[in-house]
């Protein structure tokens, strides 16, 4: 049992739609703490892989585990001890700042005098004090990211997974986006990632690149530059996907 | 030519575009770059007739965008933010279709949409829906191209597609550009600015600058470093802490930072962070990107 730093385990990992296999045997380990990218080019396979390791999908074979939980019988664990997050799907627009944080904390089991103090926390962190009884809906898409991934963390999971969180949401705020992702990883909650902006594969830890089902590649992004001569990822991905 | 002059567009409360003077010349390939809400669909929509302004007037070609809509519709492909074809008919039916409503045939004007086309092509017998994300696009792109415009205008047609499919998606654009016809495309991707003629860059529905990629770029102010060290997570922490640091941001492998005064030299950077031990660290003098600008222009209205 040296291998307790890895959080997500997965071994020979497949999943089958019919006879297409949109995942084939894939293997990586991802640590405690690590900001990890999980790149591919659009139908590769990775939300089908995200499904699976968030529980709400279950593979056709392998050996998965996540926070120390088996994806086949577990799945209630797992849920309990990750967050998620996407760009499609992050908050209620009709629920206050307030409502959505309270909303999610409970569903994540969080006791109410914890949610309380929590809540308090992070409107206060987040500077969002005047807007605490605002409507979700009319907040600008930054706001509402940064607000998104601190809901996700509220209790304190062992992974977050974010799916393309950052899409479409200005420069300045996308890097704001990106320091809450460094603080989380340094209070050691592991950061699951995917994105297409090539700048924000270069600030994760390691990254590991799908084509076609397969993972095709995978370590540190200056390894990886190294490995494929390249100037930077851009450049690694557009070699590797286009074979 | 496009001629957009003091335009303004309200949805209650909130300006979506403020007073904005624009023209895009013929045959240009022209970018409208911001983040969401910026207004640039909004804009678009303005110059496709389906919003009426508050205020200011659009030419299109020289036909009015209140007055003559009619007659811009028969001119000017659209391509929605949102994937807006018939998901229950095939990929043949659809661009058939979007032929026989502007009254023309695919037969009439396949040689405009043919590169595109060939492409998705060996799937013209399958429902639209059932496209992957990059083939639902080149059909958008067909379908908005076969009654040959004279103006294509694509609202952030590259948005959450991958880098490669991105690549692809604008090589296809140069193609049609070719034919001479007038583009103008948004997008959220600061690194396509580059692939366009002229950029307006956009942000709360007003215009920050307009001009080509290679003007903005240079038009930066200040003088600017890329720096490196073996934790950018404390290197960013420790530049915030220093009051002559103007900026300091995460670019890829390097963090860019401005100082205050630019009389400084890259060795004096080095000996402000010195005391703050950083391990493998790094200044050089960097080129900026439009990204560069976009946030020093944002940071400094």
């Amino acid at each position: 049992m040296n291998n307790l730093d890895i959080v997500i385990s997965a071994r020979n990992l497949t999943k089958k739609f019919g006879s297409f296999a949109a995942n084939k045997a894939l293997n990586f380990d991802v640590y405690k703490g690590e900001i990890f990218g999980f790149l591919g080019a659009n139908g590769a396979g990775k939300t089908t892989a995200i499904k699976i390791l968030c529980g709400l999908s279950k593979p056709t074979s392998g050996e998965i585990n996540v926070a120390g939980f088996n994806v086949y019988s577990q799945t209630g664990q797992i849920k309990k001890n990750i967050g998620y997050m996407s760009q499609k799907f992050s908050l209620y627009e009709d629920l206050t700042v307030w409502e959505n944080i309270r909303f999610y904390a409970g569903i994540y089991g969080m006791p109410k005098k914890a949610i309380q103090e929590e809540a308090d926390k992070l409107i206060q962190k987040l500077g969002f004090e005047h807007a605490r009884d605002k409507l979700i809906g009319a907040l600008p898409l930054g706001w509402k990211q940064k607000l998104a991934f601190s809901i996700a963390i509220i209790h304190k999971p062992a992974i977050v997974f974010l799916d393309e969180p950052t899409g479409g949401v200005d420069p300045i705020t996308r890097r704001q986006f990106w320091e809450l992702i460094y603080e989380a990883a340094h209070q050691g909650i592991t950061v699951f990632v995917t994105t297409h902006y090539m700048d924000e594969a270069e600030y994760c830890d390691r990254l590991s690149i799908m084509v076609a089902g397969e993972i095709k590649a995978i370590g540190k992004p200056l390894e990886l530059i190294n490995e494929y001569e390249a100037k930077n990822m851009d450049e690694v991905f557009v070699k590797m996907a286009r074979g | 030519m496009i001629q957009i002059e003091n335009i303004s567009k309200n949805f209650g409360e909130v300006l979506a575009v403020r007073d904005i003077n624009l023209e895009i010349k013929d045959s240009e390939l022209f970018g409208l770059i911001g983040p969401d809400g910026a207004g640039k669909s909004t804009l678009m929509r303005l110059m496709v007739t389906l919003f009426i302004p508050e205020s200011g007037s659009i030419t299109m070609n020289g036909r009015d965008t209140v007055k003559d809509y009619k007659e811009i519709r028969k001119h000017v492909g659209y391509m929605p933010g949102r994937f807006s074809l018939y998901q229950d008919l095939s990929v043949e039916e659809n661009l058939a279709f979007y032929a026989r409503v502007f009254g023309s045939t695919i037969e009439e004007n396949y040689d405009l949409v043919k590169d595109v086309y060939e492409q998705i092509a060996p799937f013209k017998k399958r429902l639209a829906g059932q496209l992957s994300g990059g083939m639902k696009q080149k059909l958008a792109l067909s379908c908005a191209l076969i009654h040959r415009p004279e103006i294509l205008v694509l609202d952030e047609p590259t948005t959450g597609v991958d880098a490669v499919s991105r690549k692809e998606f604008w090589e296809m654009l140069k193609k049609v550009q070719q034919t001479g016809i007038t583009i103008v495309v948004s997008t959220p991707y600061m690194d396509e600015a580059s692939l366009c003629d002229r950029v307006a860059l956009i942000q709360k529905g007003k215009l920050l600058q307009v001009d080509t990629p290679e003007n903005i770029i240079s038009s930066f102010p200040k003088k600017l470093y890329a720096l490196q060290a073996k934790d950018h997570y404390k290197l960013l922490s420790s530049l915030k802490s220093i009051e002559q640091v103007y900026s300091a941001f995460p670019f890829g492998q390097y963090l860019h930072v401005t100082l205050n005064d630019d009389a400084l030299e890259a060795s004096d950077l080095q000996a402000l962070l010195r005391e703050k031990g950083h391990d493998q660290l790094q200044v050089e003098i960097a080129l900026a990107s439009i990204e560069d600008v976009f946030m020093h222009l944002m940071q400094s209205n």
